[in-house]
């Protein structure tokens, strides 16, 4: 293999895995750290600069951080990334002086953005503090988009969320709610610089073929309509018994919220296997915390009625079958089950609509009649109009929708400047050791024995007689404390010197987890099956070094490095050294030159 | 701040027969100097008794004074252990070893510990040939008292002083050879590919195998003029061949070309199988190997590997015909037979 760059700055920042895996990009070791020593503002501060929304995200990210977090694959369980970071919004003093200052002069440039939600809201944020004049367009009552609508306040308090859309609309952005855009033209007509669309997926799916639709349509509600309806208060009740149609998250919350407005016998049913139910697990593990039973490989057949009133529905009893390539069937096995009910709730995905964008504008749609949006920049084919959010690919996340937001305010701010969109600003890094002297780190390395912590909930029953109420609790000081040491520091890098090695193996023989070697160099799946302990992890990088005196090269698996230094506390030359490794997604208007050009 | 070594390890460490990781065979975290060769043979030691899957409990570490006997500590933390006097090692090891000869019996002690102040128990429990593995940690130095000079310096030899070593060395190997030891080699700290085998082989023989590691001292006797530091050593060193131990389980199924291969079968019916460098080395030649030994003395290099090996010859048990019993596995009336027997003993010396 060929030595590894180090210099390249995506080498080290695919070691920390979790930032890595981080749509934004949040720089997650380092607000961690921060957290244990009881700075919670600093932690804040740190992750608002990336993802806008802790307060929101450290209760509901959909975390795709955590099962990429290296603790988890030499511990039973990830660290709780997420739950720490609400510690660090719960706890945090008055931020309010440390937000960005919004100049008084404006740029003289004009941007619309359609749509409230995370995506759009990240856009105003980053071009707001750069001079940009910003409206803002929504058809809902207040901003938010659908951390608003559709996640229910027990798990997300309206006072978190209106906090931290506040930050936002008071740098100045120029907020119309109560307003559906129903013609981008109207907008476009408008004269602005540049638009935003942050839509999202607004529609849910429906079963308007099964039988019995039309017959039981008072008691057949789409799920994220139903939802939404039940957050603006226009609907306050439900029928006893309850059906969730779908295996997502919008399933859980249904049912959960279901529970909290009425419904006693609240049921999820579901076509495939639980297994492969598409809800995240720890939003299944609430609802049957919540004594909410699941039926799994049940097929909707049909709505039942009686005198023009749903009575119930029959499903079909499947089993899966998987062929070679591992692909699933849905078979029937004849069984047919009837399940009693008040009201059905469809919660079986989502989908994009535009019937509000002229086809003429130059907007161009493709497939599946989605718009055609460049994945870097977030350009569609009318070049002052970008996507970004559940609009621009379909639905996802917040977080998500964040680091559409962040690019997309790159391409608008490159734009506005008569600057090429497509190059795209290199990220900020360092690299500083963090070696204090004879066996101190400014970082605790000591790897804490613990297993996860477990948020604390809310009693049940009081939780469950109040839909407003918040069912997770937080971890205390003290959990988030020890929880935090849990964290390997993956961002504090195993840097290696060649010519400072003697090769005296004492950096092989001290590793906990068996990553370093000195061995004769390879290819690399050749390397991967020599080493001291089995490389098989091939999405973790090797580490190799250029040739050492006996010719051989230091190889290290970066796979299960704990990060706990020792390696470099027993090189005799330091030829191993402990580096802090700082990675931050530069954003509009941050960098004065772009350097890295856009590779399409 | 903190040196503490995590609890956790490799999710995919190998597994021995009996079910045991390499973890089971740990010890306590080395104080030692970071870069002390010593603590490459510690993980040596490890290794090998992992792969030889030994039950740590059946393993009895014996050791004098010196960094190199502290080493003990640092790994197989769940074997018995015995830190003695200075340069007394093997006979506290003889000892142990006729109490209870069922263990294996890893002996760790230092050039100084040795050469110098143990040399007169050195040479006897090699004459004795105790079965134990007696492995040298040889810096050439005095790591633990701040490197003086010790009794294998090579003359001329200068440590972190400066001075070049007056004296004339001790060879252990060819001391070894010349009293009779059965199992010889000699190995660098740095070359685990062929110290593991090595301690693998010593393990299985029976009766005495000497060790000698060169095993260079970082912070005393890892300077340019010295003939025991990481570099010298590299550039020096050749060895006899390359080395493969057989468990005794493994079938033998590769063929080699004659004269350049020679297995070797042990006491206990595994093997050594030598790819020797040089047709000149007779393995189970005493002269061959000390001659062998000062050919390479003579081109300033330092030869490596297996030196001599003689899988026959009988060990302390046998010479003085003990009971093939440990004693605590006597009962009392075998142990303590009584006056009358006594009484019989004496009289058949009259
Ligand atoms: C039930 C449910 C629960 C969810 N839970 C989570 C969760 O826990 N964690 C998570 O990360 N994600 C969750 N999501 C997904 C997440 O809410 C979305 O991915 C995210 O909000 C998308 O952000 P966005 O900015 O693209 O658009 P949205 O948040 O969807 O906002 C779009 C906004 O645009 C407005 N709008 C649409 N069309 C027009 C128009 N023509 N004119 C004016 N305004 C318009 C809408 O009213 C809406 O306010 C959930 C989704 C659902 C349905
Ligand atoms: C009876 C006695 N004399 C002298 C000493 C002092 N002493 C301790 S270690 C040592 C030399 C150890 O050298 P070596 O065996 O080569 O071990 P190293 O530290 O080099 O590994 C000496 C002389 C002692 N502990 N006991
Ligand atoms: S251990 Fe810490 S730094 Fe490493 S991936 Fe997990 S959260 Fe990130
Ligand atoms: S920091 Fe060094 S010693 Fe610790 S796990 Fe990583 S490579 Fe091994
Ligand atoms: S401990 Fe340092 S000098 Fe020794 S082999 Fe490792 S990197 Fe090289
Ligand atoms: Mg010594």
């Amino acid at each position: 293999m060929k030595p590894t760059d180090i210099s390249n700055p995506e080498y080290f920042h695919k070691v920390v895995d979790c930032q890595y895996a981080c749509p934004a990009h949040t720089p997650v070791p380092e607000y961690i750290r921060l957290i244990a020593r009881g700075r919670y503002s600093d932690a804040y501060m740190i992750n608002w600069e990336s993802n806008v929304f802790p307060g929101v995200l450290g209760r509901t990210c959909d975390r795709p951080c955590e099962p990429a977090c290296r603790r988890g694959r030499v511990d039973e369980e990830p660290v709780a990334i997420c739950r720490l970071k609400r510690v660090a919004a719960d706890n945090k003093d008055d931020v309010k002086h440390r937000m960005p200052v919004i100049p008084e002069q404006k740029n003289g440039k004009r941007v619309a953005l359609i749509g409230g939600g995370p995506a759009s809201l990240t856009v105003a944020r980053d071009l707001a503090p750069l001079g940009y004049s910003i409206d803002l367009y929504d058809a809902q009552r207040k901003g938010g988009g659908f951390m608003r609508s559709q996640i229910p306040s027990f798990r997300l308090p309206e006072s978190v969320l209106d906090e931290e859309v506040n930050y936002i609309l008071d740098m100045g952005i120029n907020a119309h709610f109560d307003q559906y855009v129903d013609s981008l033209k109207s907008i476009v007509d408008k004269g602005y610089d540049a638009i935003f669309i942050g839509t999202g997926a607004p529609r849910g799916r429906d079963l308007a073929k099964l039988p019995g639709r039309e017959d039981g349509d008072a008691n057949i509600h789409v799920g994220i309509e139903w939802l939404a309806n039940v957050a603006f208060e226009h609907t306050k009740t439900i029928g006893e018994k309850v059906l969730v149609l779908g295996g997502g998250n919008t399933a859980m919350d249904c049912c959960r919220t279901s529970k909290r407005i009425g419904g006693k016998d609240v049921r999820v049913v579901v076509r495939s296997p639980k297994s492969e139910m598409k809800a995240s697990p720890w939003e299944i593990e609430d609802a049957e915390h919540e004594d909410i039973p699941i039926y799994e490989n049940h097929s909707p057949k049909e709505f039942v009625t009686e005198n023009g009133r749903l009575v119930g529905m029959n499903f079909e009893v499947v089993e899966p079958h998987y062929d070679e390539n591992g692909k699933r069937r849905l078979e029937p096995t004849g069984e047919i089950v009837f399940m009693e009910c008040d009201d059905v709730l469809m919660a079986i995905g989502q989908e994009n609509a535009f019937p509000w964008i002229e086809r003429d504008l130059g907007v161009e749609f493709g497939e599946w009649d989605m718009p055609i949006v460049d994945k870097t920049t977030f350009q569609s084919t009318l070049d002052k109009v970008f996507f970004g959010g559940d609009a621009a690919f379909g639905p996802e996340n917040v977080i998500t929708a964040v680091a559409h937001g962040h690019q997309a305010a790159i391409s608008i701010d490159r734009f506005c400047q008569g600057q090429d969109v497509t190059e795209r600003p290199a990220p900020g890094t360092n690299l500083l050791t963090q070696k204090m002297g004879f066996h101190e780190w400014t970082y605790d390395n000591a790897v804490s024995d613990d297993d996860r912590f477990i948020v604390p909930l809310a009693d049940k029953t009081a939780a469950l007689s109040d839909r407003k109420m918040e069912v997770e609790l937080g971890f205390d000081l003290q959990q988030a404390y020890d929880e935090a040491e849990r964290c390997l520091n993956c961002d504090v890098q195993t840097v290696f010197t060649e010519n400072k090695c003697i090769e005296c193996d004492a950096c092989v023989d001290i590793c906990p987890t068996d990553c370093i070697n000195f061995t004769n160099n390879g290819e690399e799946s050749d390397l991967r099956e020599r080493l001291k302990a089995p490389a098989t992890n091939a999405e973790q990088d090797l580490y190799v070094s250029s040739d050492l005196k006996t010719g051989r090269v230091m190889v290290k698996d970066e796979n299960v490095c704990l990060h706990c230094g020792l390696c470099a506390e027993r090189c005799p030359t330091s030829a191993w050294d402990m580096q802090k490794f700082l990675y931050t997604v530069t954003k509009a208007g941050q960098d004065k030159e772009a350097v890295t050009p856009c590779t399409k | 701040m903190s040196f503490i070594r995590p609890n956790i390890r490799h999710p995919q460490l190998a597994v021995n027969d009996l079910g045991y990781t390499r973890a089971n065979y740990e010890g306590a975290l080395s104080t030692l100097c970071a870069g002390c060769g010593h603590d490459s043979i510690s993980a040596a030691i490890l290794q090998s008794c992992f792969e030889l899957s030994i039950e740590p409990h059946k393993v009895a570490k014996m050791s004098g004074i010196g960094c190199s006997s502290k080493t003990p500590a640092y790994f197989l933390g769940n074997s018995h252990g015995f830190n003695s006097v200075h340069g007394r090692m093997p006979s506290v090891a003889t000892g142990a070893n006729l109490a209870n000869r069922d263990l294996v019996y890893i002996g760790v002690s230092g050039d100084g510990d040795t050469a110098s102040i143990g040399m007169g128990q050195f040479a006897h429990v090699v004459r004795r040939n105790l079965n134990m593995v007696y492995i040298v940690m040889n810096n050439g130095c005095y790591g633990l008292t701040k490197g003086q000079d010790s009794a294998t310096a090579d003359r001329g030899s200068a440590s972190k002083k400066g001075i070049p070593n007056p004296y004339s060395s001790i060879d252990l190997c060819e001391t070894a050879i010349q009293l009779g030891a059965g199992f010889v080699a000699r190995s660098f700290s740095g070359d685990k590919e062929q110290l593991i085998p090595l301690i693998k082989a010593a393990v299985s023989h029976r009766g005495f195998a000497l060790i000698d590691v060169v095993s260079p001292c970082v912070t005393f006797n890892n300077t340019a003029n010295s003939t025991k530091s990481y570099d010298h050593v590299r550039e020096h060193m050749n060895a006899t061949g390359t080395f493969d131990f057989v468990p005794l389980k493994e079938e033998i199924t590769t063929e080699y070309e004659p004269g350049q291969t020679e297995e070797i079968t042990l006491h206990d019916g595994s093997a050594v199988r030598l790819h020797k460098a040089t047709e000149s080395l007779d393995f189970s030649s005493r002269r061959s190997a000390m001659n062998e030994i000062e050919k390479h003395k003579e081109k300033g290099e330092v030869l490596t590997g297996l030196l001599y090996l003689n899988p026959q010859t009988p060990d302390t048990h046998e010479l003085l015909g003990t009971t093939t019993t440990p004693l605590n596995q006597l009962d009392k009336d075998k142990l303590c037979p009584g006056s009358k027997t006594l009484d019989a003993i004496n009289d058949s010396f009259r």
